[in-house]
């Protein structure tokens, strides 16, 4: 995103401003870090510690036990399983949904922008409006007709839901982006006796690699953090992490063990932001180019 | 002048299965809740025609008043707090600042992460008994409360906190860029006529921010529409109605409750929400490219 220009003056002598600036920049770090700081120290707690209330307290000994019952003996209601099982379901979610949604959005845009078939507009146009519209419209509906074609409740059944409700963001991202990709590259091929899935294939899914990556990533973040779509469509099998995650804090009978609820949550937030830290400026873009864009 | 083609079979067929979503999955399934919510449904779908009964029923719920005041409450706070905190990051960290990259990482990592983790890393925040306001009370200063999430007054405000935590980082990405897009040239003119910094900033870098500075304010409003996950995570609606919102109030009525005609008379006014909040600037757009001309 950001080039390596800055603007502003050149960084002069430390000035009352200098200082102001940099204070400003610490208070607000302390703020976006001290939950993570909390969750990081109150999960390697144990519950005694936990509960003299001081939850900026470092532990007085590393303890892993929290994290060994949040992923494999934590209670959902009766069942104490852990989020082990929501871990793999998310995966076994998120990986098909995201090549899938990928995969046709890439194709959408690259036929709606370089070919623009009959009606391509009005379609454009229904997807973004379905994309802006909240879920709840459709979701009763929806439910009754995945029942009726017994995808509800299974794993195909969410999956295709992802791809369905991505559809508008994907297509979105990569019309724009073949928009810009020179019409005189398709004619040339078409020229050469290039068909549309020879040019798509052989030509304009290398040039799209970048784009390919940015949303491969939005789309992984996405579903990975969704919470409605799992709930309803995934049935208790397949429920996704997100769901097991809130179904281990808000249920647990008893007092609520602190140490595994947030060694739960770490667990969940892993995967995202292991994507965010180790992809740094290819997010960030993606960010940029979904919001701005969108 | 669009290039006149001959229609392609291919890019046809290639676009039905999207045809498909458009026309059946989005057209078709909210033309079947709309019809719902004049029906007089509640576990089973049932075709008894009520007129705008639902409707009056919903009107008349104090949760559902309650959650539309919530959620603009919210909605408001939580857009506003995020452009005014995401600004001010981008504005500092433009300021040729050291370790940038550092802070910038810092900034946005929590808008990797999902609702219900930022729910409930905020809900043990700010639980009183255990949370800061223990931890600060033992500190000594024992009359000191944030009980926000506890309390009947102060919970959407909870929600807001927890939201710019989460969603300030996007602002400050969007912006940043923005920023580094602005010619030096500008910058060496307003510094050679003496103003300044924070002049320059609001007078000359905040209009040109403006086009990017909607684009995520609109984003961060389609999400308001459609919180759900942070109030189930952090607060579950309560303590009362104090948190509770449309779309937990649909879902509730939906499969909790099972009264389908009330639950599609809500979705159908969210729906209406969204048209009367984009029609605006949709039409905005539609007059700014035909002014331009085609492109």
């Amino acid at each position: 995103m950001a080039g390596p220009h800055p603007n502003g003056p050149k960084p002069a002598q430390i000035t009352a401003g200098r200082i102001g600036l940099y204070a400003f920049l610490v208070v607000a770090a302390l703020f976006f870090l001290l939950p993570l700081y909390t969750m990081v120290v109150t999960s390697l707690k144990s519950m005694d510690e936990i509960r003299l209330g001081q939850i900026f307290a470092l532990p007085a000994t590393l303890d892993f036990s929290a994290w060994v019952t949040a992923w494999s003996g934590a209670c959902m209601g009766t069942v104490c399983v852990g989020i082990r099982s929501g871990f793999w379901n998310s995966v076994a979610i998120t990986l098909p949904a995201v090549a899938l949604s990928v995969f046709i959005g890439a194709v959408n845009g690259y036929a709606l922008s370089l070919w623009r078939p009959r009606g391509a507009n009005l379609l454009f146009g229904l997807l973004m409006a379905g994309g802006l519209i909240p879920y709840q419209i459709f979701l009763y509906p929806m439910v009754r007709v995945m029942a009726n074609v017994e995808l509800y409740n299974s794993l195909a059944g969410i999956i295709l839901v992802h791809v369905i409700f991505g559809l508008p963001l994907v297509t979105l991202l990569f019309r724009n982006y073949f928009v810009s990709v020179p019409e005189e590259l398709c004619k040339a091929a078409r020229v050469d006796g290039a068909g549309f899935w020879r040019i798509f294939f052989e030509i304009m899914l290398p040039i799209a690699v970048p784009m390919v990556v940015v949303v491969s990533m939005l789309q992984f973040t996405g579903i990975w953090n969704d919470f409605l779509l799992g709930l309803v469509f995934a049935g208790r099998d397949n429920l996704p992490m997100t769901v097991q995650l809130n179904n281990i804090v808000n249920t647990t009978m008893g007092e609520r063990t602190y140490n595994v609820n947030m060694a739960a949550t770490i667990l969940t937030a892993v995967v995202p932001l292991a994507i965010y830290f180790l992809s740094g400026r290819w997010f960030v873009r993606g960010i940029a180019a979904g919001a701005v864009k969108g | 002048m669009p290039i006149k083609r001959k229609p392609n079979l291919s890019a046809t067929i290639a676009l039905l299965p999207t045809w498909f979503v458009a026309v059946v999955v989005f057209i078709g399934t909210m033309g079947w809740s709309i019809r719902l919510s004049f029906t007089n449904s509640t576990l089973f779908p049932s075709s008894t025609y009520v007129g705008f009964a639902q409707y009056s029923k919903l009107f008349s719920s104090a949760k559902w008043l309650a959650s539309l005041q919530n959620v603009l409450i919210f909605g408001v706070l939580y857009v506003a707090g995020c452009l005014l905190l995401g600004f001010l990051l981008a504005a500092a960290l433009d300021r040729k600042i050291r370790f940038e990259s550092a802070f910038r990482t810092i900034f946005l990592y929590p808008y990797a992460m999902s609702f219900v983790v930022t729910g409930l890393i905020w809900q043990w925040m700010l639980n009183p008994t255990l949370g800061i306001q223990a931890s600060v009370g033992s500190l000594g200063w024992e009359s000191f409360v944030l009980d926000w999430v506890v309390n009947r007054d102060m919970a959407i405000y909870a929600l807001v906190l927890a939201g710019v935590w989460q969603g300030a980082g996007l602002v400050m990405v969007i912006a940043l860029a923005g920023m580094r897009g602005i010619e030096a040239e500008q910058w060496k003119a307003a510094r050679i006529d003496g103003i300044p910094v924070w002049r320059i900033y609001v007078s000359i870098v905040l209009p040109q921010l403006g086009p990017a500075l909607a684009a995520a304010g609109m984003l961060l409003a389609m999400g308001v529409i459609k919180t759900y996950d942070i109030v189930v995570a952090m607060t579950n609606g309560g303590p009362g109605n104090a948190t509770e919102v449309p779309a937990k109030f649909i879902m509730d009525n939906l499969f909790g409750r099972q009264n389908l005609g009330l639950a599609t008379a809500g979705a159908t006014v969210l729906v209406l929400g969204v048209i009367i909040a984009v029609a605006p600037f949709r039409y905005a757009m539609h007059m700014r490219d035909r002014a331009k001309g085609p492109a």
